[in-house]
């Protein structure tokens, strides 16, 4: 089950926000995709970034996926917990954020519903 | 003419058939006709063995190649003990592709392993990559990875760099929109540490060559603390054979080892094909370019080695990858790490000691010499050095020439308007040779 | 039978004080500490091995490997033909010419790479050759600089895009990002090829030019060539040419007919020069004219008879790389050259295209040909029906290990899901190409009654599918001490 509690993006991640900040990850169907995760870039703490910046890279042993954020704004906290344990991704998706940012401005048109990811997933495939 | 194809005329006329044409010409109709070639390929017709021996004889005795060298710049003659070039030309080893399919290829898949061990033993690193292709792209790739660690456009190197060396960076350096700034050489002969300490504040890195190329020997330690004060990267450009001697990089604080590995093995073969070695702190890894083989188990848990870390290569990053390298220098690679199997600690130190001792003793000859006088007398070298005289080094090199010898290499090639010339010695000149060669820079004129 | 088995790495057979060097006794007075004790340190930690172990020790790797002279290796795009044994013996010939020893002293070196280079123009119909680069992609990435230093030149400096086809070696875009190109990514169309319209709508004042191989990386030929070049350069920008598919063309057609104005050339794929496991190979890149100017320094040159290399060049895009080139590879090459021939070469050609078709039509019927029609030097497959039970190009690969092949080049191009690009090469007989149909025929077979047994390959190799996940996670890439 996709879960609602959250807004999607059509390059399979997903945005919880609260307050004023955004924690970005990835979807179940975009863990699915790459196999087996290697090996997860972080940002730096304190970066900035752009919307629709690459700010994470996700590898798999043979396949990478930038992770895009549809949040404008500064990185407050990495997940490091995936430096040692990249599978955490495949594990658990949703529980394991891979960056946050404090946000200035957020892509609303970017993000859609649950609902609507799992529509768009049903249509690619 | 030669032919590699087995099938004969019938049997291709039969495969012809069985594809459902009847002539060769129409496998190609594809190909637009006003494209093609309408006339045959204006070549020689094709040569028999002993014809294409004789051609290559007749290319070789037209080089004058069988004499003692004393120029070295970049490439080295040591001795090369038999067994290398038996070995490393075992045809499962030349005539196989890069490996990709592990389970065919764990004799080379180990190899490079191995490779990768010996060169971080050598240079005191936790990682190497399977090789690039040169020296002088080790050093540009390093400047490449330095930019991605430290996500500045500046680089730094030594004026003592390797002038080929130089070029090349700079070349790369244009084209990947950074900075390649030289730091000059203080009267020593050695780094200019106030001009690269002003220079220092945002730059990636420092490209430090030790020895470098006028033979002298820097201290990395110090030049490294320097650089990190700074917070950019120490990247130490190595002659191989002095590491036999000489403090490792690793242990001097040095960030990263880059190199030409020519002398572990390779002859002189007019500039190719070397090798590049590259090798880093553990912390930089992932930021290497190029194939590395790792260790790992197969499902029954038996040791095996697989290509790893492909997802930083051009394959599978493509336009976002850190370089665009496939092809290496494999083979020399394995040339290289057989090259240290066989001479192991202390031959390799035996190499280094030779070549110092031996240059050593032929620079106090040559200062002896009317006129002629070391450039730099109070600094160390290894096995190379730079000799000033009042007479013009080009005609030196001509006369050293007539006796049989392949003198130093006049440094205007270096440095326009540079007359100086820069001597090498290995375990491979006699004394006799050396004897030869203070006889001819004696005669006057 | 159990056919895996390890063998000791070069540190796990070290044993203390054991030495296989062997040098005389040093000639010359001693001189008393000629480097200070702060800049020298201990023996480095290499392993102490005799020659005997050394040399049991590589010829049991070599037993773990695989090459052209054990067998037959289809793998596209990479051209693994027959290595003739003279071409390997003609390097050492020149083994001890220095570099930088004087023109007069290298004469004949020089002469054999003006001849290759002559030759190279001819095949290509380019105007002039670089031997300087150490690879293919070296050779792309000075291609690319040469081409933005030519903008450049004509204060086009808003060129910065490079458009690369989705088809297309992973080099291609990596070597453009390099010489600092944005590159543009165009679809291809239904049938493999550039989408005309879609390289129409991708040109502007902004395009610097276009890399291309052909033919394709799916084997097929791009017969709107002249077209594209139209559309290239009616644009303002340049035609770059990927020289790794240049065994289907050789005496038939050439890039500098094409319309092509720069490209490179893989000695080690189309000149048989071997691939040594992964290198040393050559990238000479040839260019129209127009490009002169801006190559590699130095150029290689002649006068009153006497060759030489002119360093004199102020628009050159300066070095890539130290002295002049992979110079052996560049020996076997030209003597590959001169033992084919013209003819030679085109028969060379002709029997690529014709293995690489023979395979196809045989494959046809049990695996999906990608484009049905007449393929050049490769051709791409895919498992087709045989998914449906289970059954991926992998299993596929590995059951050919077992059947004594080396697989072709799999999940490439990426834009063919479960690809398997096989180039035979014209050095195989067609007892060789049968063989492997049988074996491709029969594999099929396997998978449709017991897929298991081909998830379980390769079973007769040293080692079975090596856990790469593990690898890269924990990456051990160096031996150590404590292990």
């Amino acid at each position: 089950m996709t879960p609602n509690d959250r807004k999607y993006t059509k390059e399979h991640e997903w945005v919880k926000i609260n307050g004023s900040i955004a924690e970005i990850g990835i979807t179940d169907h975009a863990q699915q995709a790459l196999g087996d995760i290697v090996f997860v870039e972080l940002p730096n703490i304190d970066d900035t970034v752009s919307a629709g910046d690459s700010a994470a890279v996700v590898e798999s042993v043979k396949a990478v996926s930038n992770i895009y954020t549809a949040a404008e704004g500064r990185i407050v906290e990495v997940n490091e917990s995936l430096d040692e344990r990249p599978e955490l991704l495949n594990e658990n998706p949703y529980e394991n954020f891979i960056f946050k940012v404090e946000f200035t401005k957020v892509d609303e048109n970017a993000l859609i519903s649950a609902e609507e990811y799992d529509a768009f997933v049903e249509s690619e495939a | 003419m030669r032919s590699y194809v087995p099938n004969t005329e019938p049997e291709r006329q039969a495969m012809l058939k069985e594809i459902g044409l009847s002539e060769t010409e129409e496998l190609f109709s594809d190909i637009p006709r006003n494209l093609r070639l309408s006339r045959p390929l204006d070549l020689d017709k094709g040569k028999s063995e002993i014809e294409v021996r004789r051609i290559f004889k007749a290319f070789a005795e037209n080089c004058e190649s069988s004499m003692p060298v004393f120029r070295g710049a970049g490439a080295y003659r040591h001795y090369i003990p038999s067994v290398v070039p038996k070995l490393s030309m075992h045809s499962a080893f030349y005539t196989a592709y890069t490996p990709y399919q592990p389970e065919m290829s764990q004799g080379m898949l180990q190899a490079i392993f191995e490779y990768q061990t010996l060169i971080c033993q050598l240079t005191g690193m936790d990682a190497s990559n399977a090789s690039v292709y040169d020296g002088a792209t080790a050093a540009a790739e390093s400047m490449l990875m330095a930019r991605d660690i430290k996500r500045r456009r500046k680089i730094l190197y030594s004026a003592g760099l390797h002038p080929d060396v130089q070029e090349t960076l700079k070349t790369y350096a244009r084209f990947a929109g950074m900075q390649a700034v030289s730091v000059p050489l203080f009267k020593d002969g050695l780094t200019d540490r106030e001009a690269l300490v002003k220079e220092l504040k945002d730059s990636a890195g420092f490209i430090l060559p030790v020895p470098n190329f006028y033979g002298l020997i820097e201290n990395q330690a110090e030049i490294a603390d320097l650089v990190h004060e700074q917070d950019g990267l120490l990247i130490s450009y190595l002659n191989p054979i002095s590491l036999g001697l000489l403090k490792r990089p690793g242990d001097s604080g040095a960030d990263i080892a880059i190199g030409e590995g020519q002398p572990l093995g390779m002859p002189l073969s007019y500039g190719g094909p070397y090798l590049g070695f590259m090798a880093c702190k553990a912390k930089f890894t992932r930021n290497l370019p190029g194939r590395i083989s790792g260790e790992t188990t197969d499902a029954d848990g038996n040791r095996a080695y697989v290509l790893t870390l492909q997802a930083r290569e051009q394959h599978i990053r493509r336009d976002k990858a850190a370089s665009n390298i496939c092809s290496n220098q494999m083979l020399c690679a394995i040339t290289a790490s057989i090259y240290l199997a066989v001479m192991g600690p202390g031959g390799l130190r035996e190499a280094a000691v030779q070549s110092t001792q031996k240059a050593h003793y032929l620079a106090e000859k040559i200062s002896s010499v009317k006129g002629m006088r070391l450039r730099y007398p109070n600094t160390p070298f290894f096995n190379e050095f730079v000799v000033d005289s009042d007479r013009d080094a080009k005609k030196i090199d001509k006369l050293v020439k007539d006796r049989g010898l392949i003198g130093g290499l006049p440094l205007s090639y270096a440095n326009k308007g540079d007359n100086g010339i820069l001597y090498c010695v290995t375990e491979m000149n006699s004394k006799s040779e050396m004897d030869t060669l203070i006889s001819a820079l004696e005669v006057s004129k | 039978m159990n056919s895996r088995s390890t063998i000791p790495l070069l540190f796990e057979r070290s044993r203390k004080g054991r030495k296989a060097f062997d040098l005389p006794p040093i000639d010359v007075p001693k001189t008393e500490h000629p480097i200070p004790a702060g800049l020298t340190g201990g023996e480095p930690p290499l392993p102490e091995l005799s020659e005997v172990e050394v040399v049991r020790h590589y010829t049991a790797l070599a037993r773990r490997n695989f090459g052209v002279d054990d067998g037959f290796y289809p793998l596209g795009s990479c051209t693994m033909k027959y290595n003739p044994k003279i071409n390997e013996e003609m390097p050492s010939l020149f083994e001890d010419i220095h570099p930088l020893c004087d023109f007069e002293t290298a004469q004949g070196a020089l002469d054999m790479m003006l001849g290759l280079e002559k030759a190279l123009c001819e095949i290509t119909g380019m105007d002039k050759f670089t031997l300087q680069p150490a690879a293919g992609a070296h050779g792309e990435l000075t291609g690319l600089m040469m081409i933005k230093a030519y903008h450049e030149a004509n204060n086009q400096h808003e060129r910065n895009i490079m458009i690369v086809p989705d088809s297309a070696h992973g080099t291609n875009p990596a070597s453009a990002a390099m010489a600092g190109f944005k590159v543009l990514e165009i679809k291809s169309a239904p049938d493999g090829g550039v989408d005309l319209e879609a390289l129409k709508a991708a040109v502007n004042e902004k395009t610097a030019g276009l890399m291309l191989t052909n033919p394709s990386t799916l084997g097929l030929f791009e017969s709107n060539i002249k077209e594209i070049a139209q559309i290239v350069h009616g644009a303002g920008g340049l035609l770059y040419y990927d020289g790794a598919n240049l065994n289907a063309i050789m005496g038939i057609v050439r890039p500098g007919d094409m319309g092509f104005d720069v490209m490179h050339l893989n000695l080690h794929k189309t000149f048989s020069t071997p691939h040594g496991g992964g290198g040393p190979g050559a990238g000479p890149v040839g260019v129209k004219k127009g490009l002169m100017p801006y190559l590699p320094k130095p150029v290689l040159a002649e006068k009153d008879g006497k060759a030489f290399f002119d360093y004199e060049r102020t628009m050159s895009i300066g070095k890539v790389k130290s002295f002049y080139g992979n110079f052996d590879v560049l020996v076997k090459a030209y003597a590959y050259i001169l033992s084919l021939g013209g003819e030679g070469l085109r028969e060379a050609s002709e029997n690529a295209v014709l293995n690489a078709n023979y395979i196809q039509k045989k494959l046809s019927g049990t695996y999906h040909i990608e484009h049905d029609r007449l393929c050049m030097h490769e051709c791409v497959i895919t498992p087709g029906e045989l998914s449906k039970y289970g059954i991926h190009t992998l299993d596929i690969a590995k059951a050919l290990i077992d059947r004594g092949f080396h697989p072709p080049t799999i999940y490439f191009p990426l834009i063919v899901k479960e690809a398997m690009m096989i180039e035979p090469t014209e050095t195989e007989s067609r007892e060789t190409l049968d063989a492997f149909v049988d074996a491709m025929l029969e594999i099929a077979e396997i998978a449709k009654a017991d897929p298991e047994a081909l998830h379980a390959a390769p079973v007769t190799t040293p080692v079975g599918r090596p856990d790469d996940v593990a690898a890269a996670r924990k990456p051990v890439v160096r031996w150590e001490e404590n292990e």
